[in-house]
């Protein structure tokens, strides 16, 4: 250990222990298992403690990287935590699932003088800047920080684990005859729509990432804050679809529960615009957040996609996470997963659905993606744990039929694509080559193509034509306070994004009930 | 948790419970269901709102015991909770004045046909109501139906009660007669029961063109449009029942394809149903 730290900085993040992958496939417990407190120490380390860090402008809420690096390599990591809750309120989730490789850790000073964000000037600097601290192979790898975060994330688990039991995170809305504390019932949540003192209090639509991080901030500048959430299980996609071996669910619950306590109420089983409606809500609320996300399924609409063996990612996901099909005949909810199962699609989503499949037994696991492995919109770790899984990748390939049997799917035609021009994204525009059909058999089809927004219909709510809510720079919808982030205004996005959107809608929320004004001054 | 306050055995196997489930009962509106879960292993399962109190707060939901989470329901007691209770969901019926209705309703269908019969009477419809049952004693809400009908014919298939029989026989004589100007016209059909027999009722009235629509009951998980498990083809087009139904026209819907998916999970159903009888069997609950 001594040897290594006089060497200067190591040129690649310590790896980090994850579970062997031909054991992996047959569980579905955590696949990284995360760096213990030495490894961790020495990763901190290897940060330059930059005077203008690059990391932060990668951030998107602004975490103050060096800072709690630098309690890391001091270890205290109490403080650590402390400074990263100043502006994440889920680093355990976010250490895990956040695309670091895009964000901080792409602008890293570390890494990044072969990366195309450097000027000229600013990479000499570099240079010298690491020579002085002794850096010098070329091919660098920035400081882990994704790995660092949760580290410090995983110390606070561990050390609160001890005072909180496990908990369910929801009450619903019912009301039996004696009151749970924390979530308001149905009856409770009837005396709640009057007008009195509701400008103290903030609804929250949606429980996801965007509506916690919202719920997060306003519950810190004192406003009574009630999620209402119409799944029973709270936290959005974090807990029906990104699968257990990669963010475990007692992760999730432990940040919710945080909030809880803090005093953010939540109450499942409430389908906003159903059970009730954001009209309603406005009565008795200052101020309504919307962030439902989008989790409404797509489909391609090719002949035989209702063949029984095809789903929805959201259902397979569904099935297997909020429900744990995975533990059928323990649990009640079924899943059917067969020898061969196809995935189309290329993203996260994509992915966590093939691993899922592996690990439900399948013997074949395919991504059918139309694209090359390059615009996959997945991340990279993941792409390289389900390759070493034995994922295998079908590229420029999509479905355009099915073939069933006595109902079933049990062959799935492709057509080869080839890449045109960029479109919109920036990404090569796939084209279909004529005559190119071929056949691929399958028992198990998901359907993993992205995601629709799901917003409540809410009277002169303005959305866009992709069924986006359309807001304003700072959350605000066309509905006086009615604010809106997340997936739902701007489509299938990260979790990240989802929580800035959340955080920034909390800010404009306390502003807008501060000086009671919707539009902003003229002058 | 949601409170059952009131339990009934309506017949051998079905059960009637009054929910403690205030903002449901607020809104419930003829057609519509909750999804509900049992405890924490348990399944989402759709359940049609039977009848709906907002003064009190409950939600009546009736079922038959035939898989593993229906008999776990059934086994509750008064006082007992339901852990989640969720609604109300999907599209409320279409009721409006149309003249002269039909309301057919097989098994425990018959629950689903019972809001409906009652919400098109109350707008002032003439109300013809045919519920059937396999045999006597499976047959549920008799006296209720009565109550919201003009007309009230019962068949069963042993005919231990009212006509031998299905409910579709009765629904083509009644249909004939009318065309034979023997009887009042019938102007609109709803109906709801057994795929099979809701796929009768579609045939029994394609041939008079008369606008009848069915309550449909595919596997569902979210019942929120979440997850497309509930998918059914309907005039070629697919759509999920949860949101855009759960009540469809009856001659656009793809009733093979339905009994298909239906028939999704067959196997594993018996398998919970086997474990959970070989569990009680060895003096578990
Ligand atoms: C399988 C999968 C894997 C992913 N992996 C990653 C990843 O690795 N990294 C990453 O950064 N991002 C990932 N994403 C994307 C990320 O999860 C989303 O961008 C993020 O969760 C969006 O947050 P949100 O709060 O806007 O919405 P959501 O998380 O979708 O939450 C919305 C919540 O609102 C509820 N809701 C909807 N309608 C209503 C209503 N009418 N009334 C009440 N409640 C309602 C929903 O039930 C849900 O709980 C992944 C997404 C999926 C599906
Ligand atoms: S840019 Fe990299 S080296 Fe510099 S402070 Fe941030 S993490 Fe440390
Ligand atoms: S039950 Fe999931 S979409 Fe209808």
């Amino acid at each position: 250990m001594q040897a290594e730290a006089e060497e200067g900085v190591r040129a690649t993040k310590y790896p980090m222990p994850e579970q062997d992958p031909k054991e992996r496939i047959k569980n579905f417990e955590e696949v990284a298992l995360g760096y213990d407190e030495e490894t961790a120490v020495k990763e901190a380390k290897r940060c330059l403690q930059c005077k203008r860090p690059g990391c932060v402008q990668g951030c998107p809420v602004g975490v103050d990287i060096p800072a709690f690096i630098r309690a890391i390599q001091e270890r205290d990591f109490d403080r650590g935590i402390e400074v990263i809750r100043e502006k994440n309120s889920l680093p355990a989730v976010c250490g895990r699932v956040c695309p670091h490789e895009t964000q901080c850790e792409s602008l890293c000073w570390l890494s990044v003088g072969c990366s195309r964000y450097m000027r000229p000037e600013a990479r000499r600097k570099l240079e010298e800047h690491l020579k002085r601290h002794g850096v010098v192979r070329v091919k660098r790898e920035p400081v882990a920080i994704g790995r660092l975060e949760r580290f410090l994330a995983d110390y606070e688990l561990r050390k609160r684990a001890g005072a909180v039991g496990t908990l369910r995170t929801t009450g619903g809305q019912g009301g039996g005859r004696g009151k749970r504390r924390g979530a308001p019932s149905g009856v409770e949540v009837a005396e709640l729509l009057c007008e009195r003192g509701k400008e103290q209090r903030v609804a929250v639509v949606g429980s996801g990432p965007a509506g916690l991080s919202c719920a997060y901030e306003l519950v810190r500048l004192g406003y009574d804050v009630v999620i209402f959430e119409a799944l029973h299980e709270a936290g959005g996609v974090l807990t029906y679809g990104i699968p257990e071996f990669r963010l475990p669910k007692h992760v999730v619950k432990a940040e919710i529960e945080r909030l809880k306590e803090l005093g953010v109420k939540i109450v499942t089983n409430v389908v906003v615009g159903r059970t009730i409606t954001v009209e309603e809500l406005l009565r008795g609320f200052g101020a309504v957040f919307i962030g439902t996300g989008a989790g409404l399924p797509r489909f391609m609409g090719v002949p035989g996609e209702n063949l029984n063996g095809i789903y929805s990612a959201n259902e397979f996901l569904t099935r297997i996470n909020l429900m744990k099909a995975y533990r059928f005949p323990e649990y009640d909810t079924p899943i059917r997963v067969g020898r061969r199962v196809a995935v189309v699609g290329g993203g996260n989503v994509a992915l966590d659905c093939a691993r899922c499949a592996l690990r439900l037994g399948a013997e074949e696991s395919i991504i059918v993606y139309r694209r090359t492995e390059r615009e996959m919109p997945a991340r990279a770790e993941e792409i390289k744990r389900a390759r070493e899984e034995g994922v295998r990748f079908e590229f420029l390939a999509t479905p355009v039929r099915y073939i069933g049997e006595n109902g079933w799917v049990r062959r799935m035609e492709c057509v080869r694509m080839r890449l045109g021009e960029p479109d919109a994204s920036g990404r090569r525009r796939p084209i279909p080559i004529e005559g190119s059909e071929f056949l691929i058999d399958v028992d198990t089809v998901v359907v993993a193509i992205g995601q629709r927004p799901n917003a409540p219909s809410v009277r002169g709510l303005a959305v866009t034509k992709r069924g986006t809510i359309v807001v304003d720079e700072e959350g605000k919808t066309s509905v006086r306070g009615v604010f809106a982030g997340g997936d739902v205004t701007t489509g299938a996005a990260t979790v990240i994004s989802a929580m800035s959107a959340g955080k920034r809608a909390a800010l404009a929320i306390h502003k807008y009930l501060r000086d009671q004004r919707w539009l902003a001054d003229k002058a | 948790m949601y409170e059952i306050v009131e339990k009934r055995e309506l017949a051998p196997g079905i059960k009637r419970f009054d929910v403690f489930a205030p903002l449901v009962a607020r809104r419930a509106r003829a057609g519509q269901f909750v999804i509900l879960r049992v405890n924490e292993r348990g399944e989402r399962i759709p359940l049609t709102i039977v009848a709906a109190d907002a003064k009190k707060g409950t939600v009546t939901i009736i079922f038959r015991e035939v898989g593993k989470t229906t008999k776990k329901l059934g086994s509750l007691r008064e006082g007992d909770c339901i852990l989640d209770f969720v609604g109300p969901l999907g599209v409320p019926a279409s009721i409006k004045k149309y003249g002269c209705v039909a309301c057919v309703g097989g098994g425990v269908g018959v629950a689903a046909v019972y809001p409906r019969a009652r919400a098109l009477k109350a707008v002032g419809n003439y109300v013809i109501s045919i519920i059937g049952a396999r045999s006597k004693e499976l047959l549920i809400l008799e006296r209720e139906m009565w109550e919201v009908s003009d007309e009230l014919y019962v068949t069963t298939d042993d005919g231990s009660k009212g006509r031998r029989g299905l409910v579709s026989d009765v629904l083509r004589d009644l249909l004939e007669a009318a065309a034979a100007g023997r009887r009042r016209k019938i102007d609109f059909v709803t109906a709801a029961g057994p795929v099979a027999m809701m796929k009768a009722v579609a045939e029994v009235t394609r041939p008079y063109g008369i606008k009848t629509v069915v309550s449909l009951n595919p596997i569902m998980v979210d019942g929120t449009g979440m997850c497309g498990s509930c998918r059914v083809t309907v005039g070629g087009e697919t759509k999920f029942a949860c949101v855009h139904g759960p009540e469809f026209d009856a001659h656009l819907v793809d009733f093979d394809e339905l009994l298909s998916r239906n028939a999704r999970y067959l196997e594993e159903e018996r398998l919970a149903l086997e474990l959970l009888e070989r569990a009680a069997g060895n003096g578990g609950a």
